[in-house]
């Protein structure tokens, strides 16, 4: 503690090179919170992805759909321990440019399945009385500012009407929240039966079953226990975690992580290289310094160490405004008005921020922390 | 000249050889160098430039070690002591005043001065009270707050030399003290330092060109192409 004003104080020997240093680690860990909170984004679903949920689609492609008896087929598979439909309906909301997933299924099955999805039973029971009901995820009632009542219109683009048309009503009876800070709350469910009676063509037919398993442990085999019950069936089926399903998705767009891991690695190499400027030149110009400090007493591990102290205050001073101006940024809301089901910086990336804080200032600081701690006095002296 | 030394001797240096490398030359600055000097004696070493003062006062100060020979400093042998342990002593034992002051910039007088104690187990508070006391010696305890820029040539001095007995030290060396000053202050820095041996009998070793600086010492030896002796030799 009683060096650190001896430490700080070196900070604001040259305060113009100090202050730019600064500026150029916060805009890196401005960059890094920011990102952190899209690949977030991107790979929330498979975080909060049920260890003991699979996904069981056509073997084909996710465009072709399955009978909706499988689902009795598949329940009765040992290891199952039950197992709900789902269809993508891709209708648009006033505008393309406001998508959000909608998704006919059936009230009671959906929240067996989902508990991280938390419906009041007031809303629960307004759902199960009303066909024309659906409900809306908390972040997606907040985009549209939607209120229980409201009538929702839906443009549909996959599935018509029998009656010609193309625009689904729906009455808003519902909102859930998610159990944890990653749930997805964007979605739209409606009621599948409503969907199912409406629709002008593939009735019985649906998109995708989720299955819960019994034992997570035995998941690999259940799902090669459904793929052997509907081989060489007209709809064959792939089974896959849920988790690896919803990567699939992400990985539609690109390799999301690599890609921001390619961007980091680039930002923080240069601001290394600006940082370990910035300790070499101040080694540097305090030379007679540094001696004169080993001269009254301080050994060389104690030089060695204020140095790299230095260097430490250099980035945590600007990682931590960085990181600080991130949160606040990534707090004001998703970029995208939407398209991510969640955005925020996770606790742990706060840690891995605060990690590489650490060793930013040990990798910029070490080399000149060296150079003083080999210093000899009297040369340094002389000079 | 008179001695206040009490004739315990304080520094003893023994057939010290000292010997620089410069790429494949090597330069013998101290050959077989004997020296002692007596517990509150005030020392002036003179000396044309290049005649090995300095090193002699870096190898009394525990900053160099001898390449041949025996330094021993309150009959202790500091040149076989390791440089964890050398660096113990020296704060402990050495006050160091340079020609150049080698002040801190970014930090006030008063920090300064504490600069030496940060190795002690002192607390902030009695830290703060002893660079308070020395810099009242050294007559600057107005100038406590004041960062060296602030303070003139003769001032950054006393800074300097409350820095060096702020830890009460057994030895203090000077590296031409008064060589950046004017004749005004470069008195007051050897009044300063006259009274540091006469009144709490500090020993002192002062490497210096003014033979005006050296008449204050209580001895004066003079060191040319590595040899002492205590009369000038002529060049």
């Amino acid at each position: 503690m009683k060096y650190f004003y001896l430490i700080f104080s070196g900070l604001k020997r040259k305060k113009l090179r100090t202050s730019l240093t600064i500026l150029s680690i916060m805009v890196a860990f401005i960059l890094f919170g920011y990102l952190t909170a899209i690949r977030q984004a991107f790979d929330a679903g498979v975080e909060v992805a049920g260890a003991d949920r699979l996904i069981v689609r056509h073997k084909v492609s996710l465009i072709q759909l399955l009978p909706q008896n499988y689902e009795a087929k598949i329940e009765a598979i040992d290891g199952v321990s039950n197992a709900v439909h789902a269809t993508w309906f891709g209708g648009i909301y006033q505008a393309p440019r406001n998508f959000f997933a909608q998704m006919p299924a059936v009230p009671e099955d959906l929240f067996d399945m989902y508990p991280e999805f938390i419906l009041s039973d007031e809303h629960k029971e307004a759902w199960l009385a009303t066909r024309s009901g659906a409900i809306a995820g908390r972040g997606l009632a907040e985009r549209f500012d939607w209120k229980l009542g409201d009538r929702i219109p839906i443009n549909a683009t996959i599935w018509g009407k029998k009656d010609g048309g193309r625009t689904w009503e729906f009455d808003l009876v519902g909102i859930y929240d998610g159990a944890e800070k990653g749930t997805d709350t964007s979605q739209f469910f409606f009621r599948y039966d409503f969907f199912d009676e409406t629709r002008a063509n593939g009735a019985g037919l649906v998109g995708w079953y989720t299955v819960r398993v019994t034992d997570p442990d035995k998941a690999a085999e259940v799902a090669a226990a459904i793929d052997a019950e509907f081989a060489n069936s007209a709809q064959e089926t792939k089974t896959e975690p849920e988790g690896a399903f919803i990567q699939g998705f992400a990985n539609q767009i690109g390799n999301i992580g690599f890609i921001i891991m390619s961007i980091m690695s680039a930002v923080f190499f240069t601001i290394l290289l600006v940082a370990g400027n910035t300790m070499a030149y101040t080694v540097r110009e305090r030379t007679s310094e540094l001696a004169v400090l080993k001269a009254i007493g301080f050994t060389d591990r104690g030089v060695l160490s204020l140095v790299l102290g230095e260097s430490l205050a250099l980035t945590l001073v600007g990682g931590a405004i960085g990181l600080g101006i991130a949160a606040l940024l990534v707090s004001m809301g998703d970029p995208t008005q939407g398209s991510f089901p969640v955005f925020y910086i996770p606790t742990r990336d706060f840690f891995l921020g605060l990690l590489l804080i650490a060793a930013m200032a040990f990798v910029a600081g070490i080399l000149p922390a060296l150079q003083a701690q080999k210093l000899q006095i009297a040369d340094a002296l002389r000079r | 000249m008179t001695t206040k030394a009490n004739g315990e001797v304080l520094v003893k240096v023994s057939g010290v050889d000292k010997v620089f490398k410069r790429g494949s030359e090597e330069i013998h600055v101290l050959g077989g160098l004997d020296l002692e000097i007596p517990t509150g004696e005030f020392l002036a070493l003179m000396g044309p430039s290049g005649s090995g003062k300095s090193t002699l006062l870096n190898l009394v100060g525990g900053l160099d070690r001898p390449s041949e020979g025996a330094v021993e400093v309150g009959g202790k042998r500091i040149d076989q002591l390791s440089d964890r342990k050398l660096a113990a002593w020296r704060a402990r034992h050495v006050g160091l005043v340079f020609q150049f002051y080698n002040l801190m910039p970014v930090l006030s007088a008063q920090k300064n001065v504490e600069l030496p104690l940060l190795l002690t187990r002192l607390s902030a508070a009695e830290r703060k009270k002893r660079a308070a006391i020395a810099l009242d010696i050294v007559g600057l305890s107005h100038r406590a707050g004041h960062y060296p820029r602030q303070l003139s040539g003769g001032e950054q001095q006393r800074t300097g030399i409350a820095r060096a007995i702020v830890t009460d030290p057994t030895l203090l060396l000077c590296d031409e003290p008064t060589g950046d000053l004017d004749r005004k202050a470069g008195d007051e820095i050897l009044d300063l330092l006259q009274a540091l041996n006469r009144e709490q009998g500090k020993t002192i070793i002062m490497v210096t060109h003014d033979v005006h600086a050296a008449a204050r010492a209580t001895r004066t030896l003079h060191l040319n192409k590595g040899r002492l002796s205590a009369s000038p030799i002529d060049q």
